[in-house]
This record gives structure tokens, sequence and C-alpha cells, in this order.
């Protein structure tokens, strides 16, 4: 723990990045390997699931410390971080010498100490994180906490995660990032087979590390060559990977879900094809040739139960436009133009619920801005553009991939504040505060009161008043877990925000119920709309 | 606030007395508790302040200043009241000032500390009728670490940047030769400084702190490597171009504030040391226990959490002194 401690607070201190991976190479170098397992597993933007909601947290720290309501206000008006609050009122009440250390480590902390509590009531929750305060240095209190709320999040990229691990291994930065995907789980065992020099990859299961689309910031003309891109729909589904080995089939969506169950009507896709081959692509709701809206997907991804009646109306299809892996042999490395022509032949008449990307023809880049034009109406949200002899990468890399949307002012943000409307929405939390990543923290850009509809804001306006986390007079501060999809018309410096930009007609487009907080944007990527052309509207 | 002291646009003023308290203007007679510059403001006809802050005061304020020093636990009569200055364990000379008059005791403690250091006598408890204490720290979040623990953390950030320079910033009267002076029991290696602490370190030197060797950055030779090398400036250094000597370097603040992550992040500090010169708040809270005061004034910081804490607790208590923000930057 202590150890840990060591390394988060260097990797929370530091900017430079090579820095950030001389850190974190020295702590998988000491650290056992079960303890390793664990920081691997938050170092790549894992998180646990929360074992306390943070306004017990509030309460214990308040109760445990004889602070008053009142008292705890001021000190988040200085500190403005739970987690921290409550360590340092717990360590400031500490009378005597210091203490070294809980002398645990991270792995027995987690899986002897928190993991067991689970289960457990209310009362001896309360009663085991009060002792585990009282055994534990400031800095620990402080990682505790950020664990206990499920909240724990370091400040490097998976990425990043991801190079120190290869570094100390000795492996390519690939190979550790599939190792990494799927069920991975962060064991002594788990950590040795990442860094095994030469393992027999059995997890069949595995995809491959998705290759993420940047943002168009330039017009499409910068791209060059018109003939040298390949145009496809962006499709408005969930991305995917379908794999196929061993007789079995899974679906990862981009998270990293297995969402296999979720969709029995694509198994006659994952049937119909030969052993040894992932596709990559967008699972979509698919009627009568042509996509449904992504919130019927949606509806149907928030049901418990797929019942036939919810299968009838939200039918899925598996849209596909990359092979990955033919005949077990890894096609990555191959041009797209080459990908895309034996993607082209295995498709070809396996199933009705499996299709193909096609290729949108247009034979210069104006032709190209007006079939972009057509997006609206198909149900798409724009265009993709790849460069034709581009391998398939993993990450972001910019440069091979790039999103052409039709409404380049959008963004995924979480939401942090709520406050009830007027009128008519008087009583209901309506007045919205958004944020987006800014290094670990969220930092508010965006308020917005409408896009929403009545069932979607009363189901939420309940979520609110349960997870409130703190009030200033009408502003609820909420648990930062809700991601929405926010569009707006445009995008200026300004010095008056803490943000230092200011959004104009900023609207809620949807609840991304499929996306974790951890997804949403950052600062860097809505500052670079700052660059952007002129919206082009749909 | 009525009594011995009271509010006034130049700063507490005491009529009995005919003097005033850290006066932010010129006044006939400044009693000051210590030589910091929000402290000690030049102009005035005569200033009175503790005997060991007669060098640092002159340093502020110039040769010719009519300074007066008094030894700690003299009394000096002043019109109708009798002053003397006690120990507040901030800096070389800080003092808490005693005014006695009209039958009552008050006592302005000034800025102040509890914790041991090295550079000036420790702070000494003064019963009074009034006390008027500092709260730029006064929240139950900030509570110091032993700063001699800070001070191995110092030195081990010192110790393991080989390959680069270590730059500390820190205010340059005060917190600069307590570093100085705590580091002196861990090692005897000099130190480089900036040029604004070294007149300051020359007279701590003069009153007989034992410090580390210091060795002045602008008589280095140019283009020497800094390497593996502490170096201490003021806050104002960073970014000037003073600093492109030091090339890519380590950097580190120490600062009450630095308790606060979310401070050391804002400021993007490799290190943040939380070595504060002002007291805690379990500090605050046992200096008003020992003072058997029947009342306390709040100056600065977070004067409001304080009062309304005490107040919780049946004491009687109100803020005084101009509401002045929250920044205790110079610490």
């Amino acid at each position: 723990m202590q150890r840990f401690a060591r390394l988060y607070e260097a990797l929370d201190a530091t900017t430079s990045t090579n820095q950030k991976v001389a850190a974190m190479q020295a702590y998988f170098a000491e650290a056992p390997p079960a303890d390793a397992a664990w920081a691997v597993f938050f170092l790549t933007g894992s998180r646990l699931k929360r074992l306390i909601a943070p306004r017990l947290l509030a309460a214990w720290g308040m109760e445990a410390t004889g602070t008053p309501d009142w008292m705890f206000g001021e000190a988040w008006s200085a500190a403005g971080d739970l987690a921290e609050i409550v360590s340092l009122l717990v360590d400031a009440q500490r009378v005597g010498p210091p203490v070294a250390g809980s002398g645990l480590s991270l792995s027995e902390l987690i899986e002897t100490r928190l993991l067991p509590l689970r289960e457990a009531d209310e009362g001896r929750k309360r009663d085991a994180v009060v002792a585990l305060w009282r055994s534990m240095p400031l800095r620990e209190i402080f990682l505790l906490n950020k664990l206990l709320t499920g909240e724990l999040r370091v400040g490097v990229s998976r990425t990043l995660a991801v190079r120190a691990l290869a570094q100390h291994a000795g492996l390519d930065p690939g190979v550790v990032a599939h190792r990494l995907m799927g069920a991975w789980q962060p064991t002594a065992e788990g950590f040795s087979q990442l860094v095994a020099r030469d393992v027999h990859d059995a997890d069949l299961s595995r995809p491959y590390p998705f290759f993420l689309a940047s943002p168009l910031e330039e017009p499409p003309a910068s791209l060059g060559d018109r003939a040298a891109w390949q145009a496809e729909w962006k499709w408005d589904g969930i991305r995917a990977q379908l794999v196929r080995r061993g007789g079995g089939a899974w679906l990862w969506s981009r998270g990293e879900e297995l969402i296999t169950d979720r969709f029995p009507d694509l198994r006659e896709v994952s049937e119909s094809l030969p052993d040894g081959t992932v596709l990559d692509g967008e699972v979509l709701a698919h009627a009568g040739g042509a996509p449904l809206p992504f919130s019927v997907l949606q509806r149907r991804i928030g049901r418990q139960k797929l019942t036939p009646a919810i299968l009838a109306e939200a039918p899925a299809a598996f849209v596909s436009y990359d092979l990955l892996e033919l005949d077990g042999r890894d096609l990555r490395g191959a041009p797209l133009a080459e990908r895309g022509a034996r993607l082209a032949q295995l498709v070809a008449g396996r199933s009705g619920r499996l299709l193909l990307s096609e290729e949108v023809a247009a034979a210069t880049w104006e032709d190209l801005a007006a079939r972009r034009t057509e997006a609206r109406e198909r149900g798409v949200e724009g265009l993709m553009l790849k460069r034709r002899d581009s391998p398939y990468r993993s990450g972001r890399p910019r440069g091979d991939w790039w999103k052409w949307k039709i409404d380049p002012y959008s963004i995924d943000a979480v939401l942090v504040y709520a406050q009830p409307g007027n009128g008519r929405r008087a009583n209901v939390l309506t007045d919205m505060t958004f944020a987006v990543w800014d290094g670990g923290e969220l930092l508010p850009v965006a308020k917005a009161y409408s896009g929403l509809t009545d069932e979607e804001l009363d189901r939420l306006d309940r979520w609110i008043r349960q997870h409130t986390l703190a009030r200033f007079g009408p502003v609820r501060q909420v648990e930062p877990q809700h991601v929405f999809e926010l569009h707006f018309e445009g995008i200026a410096e300004s010095p008056r925000h803490k943000s230092g930009i200011a959004v104009r007609f900023p609207r809620i487009a949807r609840w991304r119920t499929d996306k974790k907080p951890s997804d949403a944007d950052t600062l860097q990527s809505l500052r670079a709309l700052l660059r952007s052309p002129q919206a082009v509207r749909g | 606030m009525q009594g011995l002291l009271s509010d006034a646009r130049e700063g507490l003023r005491c009529a009995a007395g005919g003097f005033h308290l850290d006066p932010r203007e010129p006044v006939p007679l400044a009693v000051v508790t210590h030589a910091h510059a929000d402290h000690a403001v030049p102009g005035s006809e005569r200033y009175l302040c503790a005997g060991p802050s007669v060098p640092l005061l002159r340093h502020r304020l110039g040769p010719d200043a009519p300074i007066e020093g008094l030894p700690y636990g003299e009394q000096r009569a002043l019109g109708e009241t009798r002053i003397s200055f006690h120990p507040a364990g901030h800096v070389l000379g800080s003092a808490q000032v005693r005014i006695e008059g009209g039958g009552e005791v008050w006592v302005a403690t000034g800025d102040y500390k509890r914790e041991p250091d090295p550079t000036c006598a420790a702070f000494e408890p003064v019963r009074c009728d009034v006390l008027i204490t500092e709260a730029t720290y006064a929240l139950p979040i900030f509570r110091w670490d032993d700063p001699r623990e800070v001070l191995r953390e110092v030195h081990r950030w010192w110790q393991g940047n080989a390959r680069r320079a270590s730059v500390l910033f820190c205010y340059a009267l005060g917190k600069a030769q307590r570093i100085l002076a705590g580091l002196a029991e861990l090692t005897d290696r000099p130190v480089y400084v900036h040029g604004a602490l070294e007149p300051i370190t020359r007279i701590y030197r003069e009153a007989g702190v034992r410090m580390l060797p210091t060795l002045p950055v602008a008589e280095t030779a140019k283009g020497r490597s800094f390497a593996g090398e502490l170096v201490l400036a003021p806050i104002t250094a960073r970014g000037s171009p003073w600093m492109r000597r030091f090339g890519d370097h380590e950097s580190a603040f120490a600062s009450g504030g630095m308790r606060i992550r979310g401070q050391r992040r804002r400021r993007s500090f490799d290190r943040g040391f939380a070595l504060s010169d002002h007291a805690d708040w379990p500090g605050i809270l046992r200096t008003i226990e020992e003072s058997g005061a029947r009342r306390v004034l709040a100056t600065h910081g977070y004067r409001e959490a304080l009062v309304h804490w005490l107040r919780d607790r049946g004491m009687d208590a109100a803020p005084a002194g101009l509401a002045q923000p929250t920044d205790p930057e110079g610490d």
C-alpha cells in the first residue's frame, strides 16, 4: 500500500510522460506480482465497483472526527475533493506519533479487507472503514477512500501504462495491450502472464485493441489525394469486435465488455463464420434494410430481460468494416485495402444479419461533402475517412482514421451538478452542469437545460436526489457517473470560465448509458474543436 | 471591536497607547510583530519591535529607519498602557504583543506557529483577557506533520535528484533559513541561493543560527551544471529568465497550502512540502485555550470558520481586521 501510495504520488506530481513511465517501471520492478496486478488494473483505467456511496463516506468522516456539517462545507471549499477532505480530517485528529503505514499490501487491502465487505451491512462496513482509517497514514487513507467510492483514477493514460509495462517486460506494447484485453484478471498469475516473455496466449476469446478514429479538424482536402482514402458512413451503434475461435464466439464492446449474451440474435452471424476470424464493426438495431435510431438499440440495452417482443422491436445486425484475423492469422499489419477485399469476400451471403459497411462513392472531396449531407436522413453520424494503405493500429494514433461528423460540435461529458428548473420544471432537477476530464479532474464546461424526455428527466431526477454529494443552495453536486452526449452551436475562448472555453447553445443530445465516465471527452479534445472549421450543418 | 485595540483604516489602533499594530500605512508609532513585508510597512515616524527583529526590520526599512528593539518580556510604558513582546515562533524576532491597560490584558499573536523551529525562539503562551489570533489555516484539515520529518523528506528528494537541479521555492525570510537550518542536521553540503535570500540569511547567521553553507547562484561560473544541487529561490523567481540556467530541473514548493492536493496540482510543482510558519488548527485551538482569554478575535485566512467554531462552543468570538483574502502564498 505504501509502495502504491508512493507511485500514485509520483504520477500525480509530474506532467512529464517520461517520468510517469519511469515511475511505473520502477514500481513494476519492485512490487510483488499480486500488488503489481492490481496496480495494472487501476493504471489501465479499470475501477472497483464502489463499496459505499460518497454520502456515506462523508457522513462517517464527519462522525468519526466530530466535524459539523458547516465545517465540512468550509473544508470542501478549501480542498474540493471528498476522499481527500475525509483523509485530511482523519489524519488531523491523530494524536501521538505518526502512523508509519497500515502494513497492508495493495492486494491484501483489496482482497482481504475491501472485497469481503461487499456483502456486509452498513454498520459492519462503517466499523471496518473507521478501523482502517485509524491504522493508516494520510496518503493511504486518501487512496482507501477513493477505492471505497470506486473513484480511484490515476493520472496516466492506458497507453502510457501499457508502454511502461511493455518496457518493464521487454515486450512490444501491442503484445501487452492484447494480453490486457478481455477477461484479464488482476491476480499474481495474471500479472505474470502479462509480462511473460513467451506465453501461449490461451485465452481464445480475446479481442484486439480497438483502433479509434480522431475527429477531423481540418477541411478534408487537407488529407490530400481523395483516391488514397476510403469513405464509409459513420454508423451510430455500438462499436464491437466479433471473435470466432475454437468453435466459440464472443462479442466485445469497445469498453472491453463482453456483450455476447446481450445479442442472442447475432448468434447466427457468429456461427456462420469460419474458426479463426475476428471482425471489427458496429452493432446496430436494423430492420427493413435500414438502421434504426440509436435510441431504439439503447432501450434494448437498458432491459434486464430480453423478451421476444423486445428482440422483435429492435433486431440487431452486425455491420462489419474490418477484418483483423482470418484463418487464425493476425491481419492487422496488412493494408486496409487488402483487409477490406478479404472482408467483402468473407461476409458475402453468410447471414442476413451480417452486413458490410459499403464504401461511399464520391469522386472528389466536394462530391463527398455533398454526400455527407445525406447523413441525417440515413441515420448515421457522418463519414469515416480511412487511409487505404493503413494497417489496423491500436489506440487513437492520429493520421489514418478520421471521423467527419455532421455535427462537429458534439462531446461526451459527465453530469456533475444539477439544480431545479423554472416554471413547469420548478421542482425537477433539470438544469445540469457537465464536465470533461482535465488530467485526473472533471472540469465543468457546459450547462444544458433541454434535450431529455420527461420520462428520462424523472428517472434522472430520482437518481440525482439519491446520489447528491453536496449542496450549495439549490445546486446539488452529484456523483460523476452519468455520461451525456452534448451538442452545441459554437465554441470560443473565454477567460471568464475556469475551463478557458465557452460553448454556445449546448443541449443534451442523448443519455449515453453505454458509456462510463472515463469514456467522456477531455478538455484537450474540446480545445481541439476551437481550431475546427465552421460546422457544416447536415 | 472595542477596547484596547480597534480597527482603523491604517490598521489595528491602540488609542490609549498612542500606537498602531503592524499598520498598513505610515503612522507616528508602529509596533511591529515581525519583519514580513505585509506587517512592516515603511514611512512611520518610529518603530518598536522585539530585539532580535531589529536587523531584519532594518533590512526591510532601510539603514536610517528609527527602529527600537525591546528584549522579549521587558515592559515599556506607552501612553496609558504597558506593552511587552513575547516569542511567537514564526520567524527570527517574531513576537506576540501583550498590551495592558484599563484593567485588561490583550494579546495580539501576530503570525505564529507552535512547531519547533531552530531559527527562532519558541512560541510562549501568554495569559490574557482578549486574544487576537491569526487564522490563516484555521480549518481542521490543516495539521502539520513534524517539521523534522518534512525536512527529512526534503533531504530525500534532493538526494534522489542526482542528475537534475532541485529547485525549492520558499519564502525568502524565515522559511528559507528554517530549511537551511533543518537540513544542517542531515548533511553538510552547501546549498545555492537566489540573491533575495542572501542578505537575510547573513542576518540569521549573525544572530547565531546554525545553517548549511550557502553559495550565491549569481556568482557561479556561466554554464556550470547544477545537477544534484539544491537551489532555494523565492516563488517570484519561478518562470523568470533567472531559472534558465538550471535547464531541466525538479521543482518543489514549501508552504502550508501544499497539504492540499488540489493546490499542489494547480501549481504543477513536482513536489509540495507542507512546511508552514503559521499555526495549524490544533495549534490555534491550543493557543486559545492556553491564553485563558474570555474573548477571541480572529484575523486573516479562515477567520469566519474559527469564529463560528468558537461560538458553537459558547465562546465570545468575532472576526477582526479588514477581510483579507485567504492567500497564504508567502507562507
